[in-house]
């Protein structure tokens, strides 16, 4: 039986394939009780519906069969037209009905009538290049209401046909018929501040320290790259923070008065103010270290702090995906090879570790 | 780079009225003509943090003893690669050392195998070593108190000629001082026998943390190696333990008593006293200060003290706090840290590294940490007290108007007034002495009252590029951050600002408290922040009603940085200047995770 709705805290492992890498993973860090927003997948059976419309499949088969992939200007067009028919092609009955029913299971969960979700595609691996690519196109934030949920997740599964998704599935001799999308509807948090963290330092791979990327307003601003975010380090160990740096902060993603989320300049009062307070900051580079502990190897994880919430509970997670730079590199051991305990103190003596700090900067620096 | 360097010691405006101060030391001492160009070649900084007050004469034998003592053990007995001892100087009464590197890249070379071997013995034989030197301290303590100096006898005993011994109290008075002077060395040397290679090792361990993890915070290191019981807490929790005794003995009142000896004549003949004096020998042999200056009060010396500390404890008691530190949390917190530092090492090799240099810096650690009681406090007031009899004989013979005057006489000019009192006994006539020390320790005591008036620049001389010498970095912290903020705080553009070692975590606010002596520390309020040159271990019981602490001196290990980690209380140590910039009552507020103190007010 198909099903087209799974809740994300009620997936088994076989479901992986049918919620896209992004609702599987938020499915397995609410297991790790890591407090994730709620929020369901809509599957790739509910994807699938669109291929019993045999006149939009012919319809899209024909127009993808004409582009000429050489000349920007066709490729965009085509995608536009093939977008323009998914999204005006009435949705599958029963998707539908399953899509609003749980949406509707969603605000009573929440105690919240229209509650506001985020409706991101949630790709299978072989569908686009890579997460980053199928993130950034197709998120609807501050969605409200069943029929708009309805209509966002018919923009998620449009978006499978960018100008620059054809292309790639061209190039790479992908089926575009045989292709497959599910999306993510998930509770979404009024941000007082948000961003990322690496649960190790970025620029030396230090895995003793946490780096947190903050902001006003919705992440966004952050994950986008429009905004300098204030940069935090913090010791893993003693959530000492170890190193603070406060930017000057020109935009932030708010919501506007008709309940949409939009770009704006953050007021002159905010923007050289620390986006994060000592306590919010010990709190995201806590529960960045349950996600390393969860996956048992550094992450990248997305976080926010939740107006609605209480203090000291307010932090949210909403994305973990494993750290690449560093964790691909081969591990710098510090131990000398056959260095006993009196070299190394004889090595010390010679050369003080604040000599050494000292040298690289003086070095660094110089010219 | 700019002109930036620090005054010439000869250059160096002095205090008004200071004229003469060389006169109060050993003659190579001072900066003189004699070795200008050296001198002068040199960096120079000041030692505030064993010597923040000017010397009078006798207490600088103990900053020539520890200073020759330490150097000797680099130079002579170990010879440490890279580094000679620490040369070593007084200016208007205040200490400034440089550190004398070896610089012949060969000799560096040459010295290592030969320091393998003399350290590595020592590294490798760690225990049953610091057991034989504890036992040795003790030693050399009950050899110090057997001695005793009295008045010269109107005539000698009938023994002495029935026995023929024939010699008399005049040459036994001699000897003895001589022989205090020098159990006093030997226990200098006793002091540096383990402290270079126990902090040699601590920073390896140190070297190794840094490497692995650039960005941890100084005091991560510090806590997987300090010991959780340690001596130099220990007269702490003697005076907790004597408070819970009284509040089980239901006498908690006599310390409403007006005086100690009121307490004590209250508490006569209850077990209290028992307990009391149980525990002041050798506990109470502590100096409220550093242990190296004859003014800075002693807990056995002065009982009010401790008895006050012990009063605030009652009082703590019976608001139902805990005072107790919690041993089994501490041990616990500082298995995980290691634990997960460990953890998160690279390899398994690095692993097996780390276990094994933090074995050692743990194995060295107890020596780093308890030798402070045994020397700078235990025998140190010991030869005060006894310096003191001495004093004594000295009032009575008329040479000195009261005991205390005894340190402004040169440690070797006390042989000189021995000899001036023995021999005027001698021939029955009348000494010198009588007119010529009261005259000139009166001048003496003018000289030094004005250079404590002297603001002592932190460094002398043109600054080194880089610091190097190991010691310097590792016994004074000084590094070349701290040499640039210094110069920087010249500039006088610095703001509301200080900066410092962020020792202990954690934010407060709330007014400052400045303590210059230890004598100020009764003006304390509750959540006031400490702000002083450097605090001592004496001090501990201070430290539950403070806020946050701020120093002039000290770094991450010094003492106000691990008293207010144990308390959990935010500390900026080594600002150079809180002291001084900071007035009493100012709302200040100190971030002790990023070494900032901002002024408020």
């Amino acid at each position: 039986m198909r099903e087209f709705v799974l809740w994300f805290d009620q997936y088994r492992e076989s479901d992986k394939p049918r919620v896209g890498g992004k609702c599987a993973s938020l499915g397995e860090l609410i297991a790790a009780e890591l407090p994730v927003p709620p929020g369901f997948a809509v599957t790739v059976e509910a994807y699938d519906t669109l291929r019993d419309d045999t006149e939009l499949r012919s319809n899209v088969r024909k127009a993808l069969a004409e582009v000429d992939l050489d000349d920007p200007d066709s490729l965009e067009l085509t995608s536009r037209y093939v977008r323009d028919l998914i999204e005006a092609s009435p949705m599958n009955p029963e998707v539908e009905r399953a899509v609003k029913a749980s949406y509707r299971e969603l605000c009573a969960a929440c105690g919240v009538e229209d509650v506001p979700v985020a409706v991101r595609s949630s790709a299978t691996a072989e569908d686009l290049p890579d997460a980053s690519f199928a993130g950034q196109q197709d998120t609807f934030l501050w969605v409200r209401g069943e029929d708009a949920v309805a209509r966002a997740v018919q923009r998620c599964w449009s978006s499978l046909f960018t100008a620059r998704a054809i292309s790639y599935r061209h190039e790479t001799g992908h089926d575009h018929e045989i292709i497959s999308m599910a999306v993510a509807v998930q509770k979404m948090v009024h941000p007082k501040a948000a961003g990322v963290a690496f649960t190790l330092n970025p620029t030396d791979g230090d895995r003793s320290q946490i780096a947190i990327d903050s902001s006003w307003g919705f992440g966004e601003a952050v994950v986008s790259g429009e905004v300098t975010p204030d940069n935090f380090l913090v010791d893993k160990v003693l959530f000492e923070i170890t190193r603070r740096t406060i930017s000057p902060k020109a935009i932030e993603y708010v919501l506007n008065g008709s309940d949409r989320v939009e770009k704006a300049p953050v007021p002159d009062d905010r923007r050289l103010a620390p986006s994060l307070t000592d306590h919010e900051i010990v709190a995201v580079a806590k529960m960045a270290k349950r996600a390393e502990r969860h996956y048992g190897r550094p992450q990248d994880i997305e976080w926010a702090l939740d107006r609605d919430l209480p203090e000291g509970d307010n932090v949210v997670l909403l994305q973990s995906r494993p750290e690449t730079v560093w964790s691909r590199r081969a591990p710098r051991p510090v131990a000398r090879p056959g260095q006993g305990l009196l070299d190394g103190i004889v090595s010390t003596l010679l050369s003080p570790v604040h000599t050494r700090d000292r040298l690289a900067t003086t070095e660094g620096s110089d010219m | 780079m700019a002109e930036r360097r620090f005054p010439s010691p000869f250059e160096v405006e002095g205090p008004g009225g200071s004229e003469g101060w060389e006169e109060l030391y050993t003659y190579s001492l001072p900066f003189s003509e004699d070795r200008r160009s050296y001198e002068e070649s040199v960096f120079w900084f000041q030692d505030g943090i064993h010597w923040p007050d000017p010397l009078t004469p006798w207490d600088a034998t103990w900053y020539e003893y520890a200073i020759a003592s330490l150097s000797q053990y680099n130079t002579r007995h170990y010879l440490i690669p890279p580094a000679l001892g620490i040369d070593y100087r007084v200016l208007y009464g205040y200490a400034y050392l440089t550190p004398v590197p070896v610089t012949d890249p060969a000799e560096i070379e040459a010295r290592v195998p030969q320091f393998m071997e003399r350290a590595g013995f020592y590294f490798m034989n760690w225990n049953d070593l610091y057991d034989r030197w504890v036992a040795k301290i003790k030693d050399l303590i009950a050899e110090m108190e057997a001695i005793t100096f009295e008045p010269l006898p109107e005539k000698e005993e009938m023994e002495v000629i029935t026995e023929g011994r024939g010699m008399g109290s005049g040459l036994k008075i001699q000897e003895d001082y001589r022989r205090l002077l020098n159990l006093a060395l030997k226990l200098w040397q006793y002091h540096f026998e383990f402290l270079n290679l126990g902090y040699a090792a601590y920073l390896d361990f140190f070297g190794f943390c840094k490497e692995a993890f650039p960005n941890i915070p100084d005091l991560a290191i510090a806590k997987m190696v300090a010991g959780v019981e340690v001596d130099l807490f220990r007269p702490d929790e003697e005076l907790k333990k004597l408070a819970e005794k009284a509040v089980e003995l239901g006498v908690e009142d006599a310390f409403d008593a007006p005086s100690a000896g009121d307490v004590f004549a209250r508490l006569e003949g209850t077990p209290w006293m028992d307990a009391w004096n149980e525990a002041k020998y050798p506990w109470f042999n502590f100096s409220t200060g550093g242990g190296f200056y004859h003014q800075d009060k002693i807990w056995i010396d002065h009982p009010e003290i401790p008895l006050g500390y012990i009063k605030n404890y009652v009082a703590k008691i019976k608001a139902g706090e805990d005072i107790h530190r919690p041993l089994e949390e501490l041990r616990a917190e500082r298995d995980r840290v290691v634990a997960e530092y460990e953890a998160l090492l690279a390899t398994d090799e690095d692993r097996e590294a780390f276990r094994q240099k933090l074995g050692l810096a743990r194995t060295v650690f107890p020596y780093v940490e308890n030798h402070n009681f045994y020397v700078e406090h235990w025998s140190h007031s010991v030869v005060f007290r006894k310096m003191r009899e001495l004093g004594n004989v000295f009032v009575k013979e008329g040479f000195l108007e009261s005991t205390d005057d005894v340190f402004y006489i040169k440690r070797d000019e006390i042989n000189e007034a021995l000899w001036d009192m023995y021999s005027a006994w001698a021939v029955g006539t009348s000494p010198r002495g009588t007119e010529y020390w009261p005259r000139e320790i009166a001048r003496r005591k003018r000289i030094l009252d004005a250079c404590k008036q002297w603001n002592a620049p932190p460094a002398l001389g043109e600054p080194p590029e880089v610091v190097t010498e190991p010691f310097t970095i590792m016994l004074w912290g000084i590094t070349s951050d701290s040499i640039n903020m210094w110069l920087g705080a010249g500039d006088g553009d610095g703001g509301g600002d200080l900066n410092g070692f962020a020792a202990s975590p954690g934010v407060a606010e709330g007014p400052a408290r400045v303590i210059l002596s230890p004598d100020q520390i009764g003006d304390l309020q509750p959540g006031e922040i400490l702000v002083a040159p450097i605090t001592a271990p004496s001090w501990a019981p201070v430290f539950g009603k403070i806020s946050a602490a701020v120093t002039d001196i000290g770094g991450m290990m010094s003492h106000a940085a691990i008293v207010c980690r144990e308390y959990g209380l935010p500390a900026v140590t080594g600002t150079a200047f809180a002291t001084t910039t900071i007035e009493n009552g100012t709302r200040i507020r100190v971030d002790g995770s990023t070494g900032t103190v901002t002024i408020l007010d």
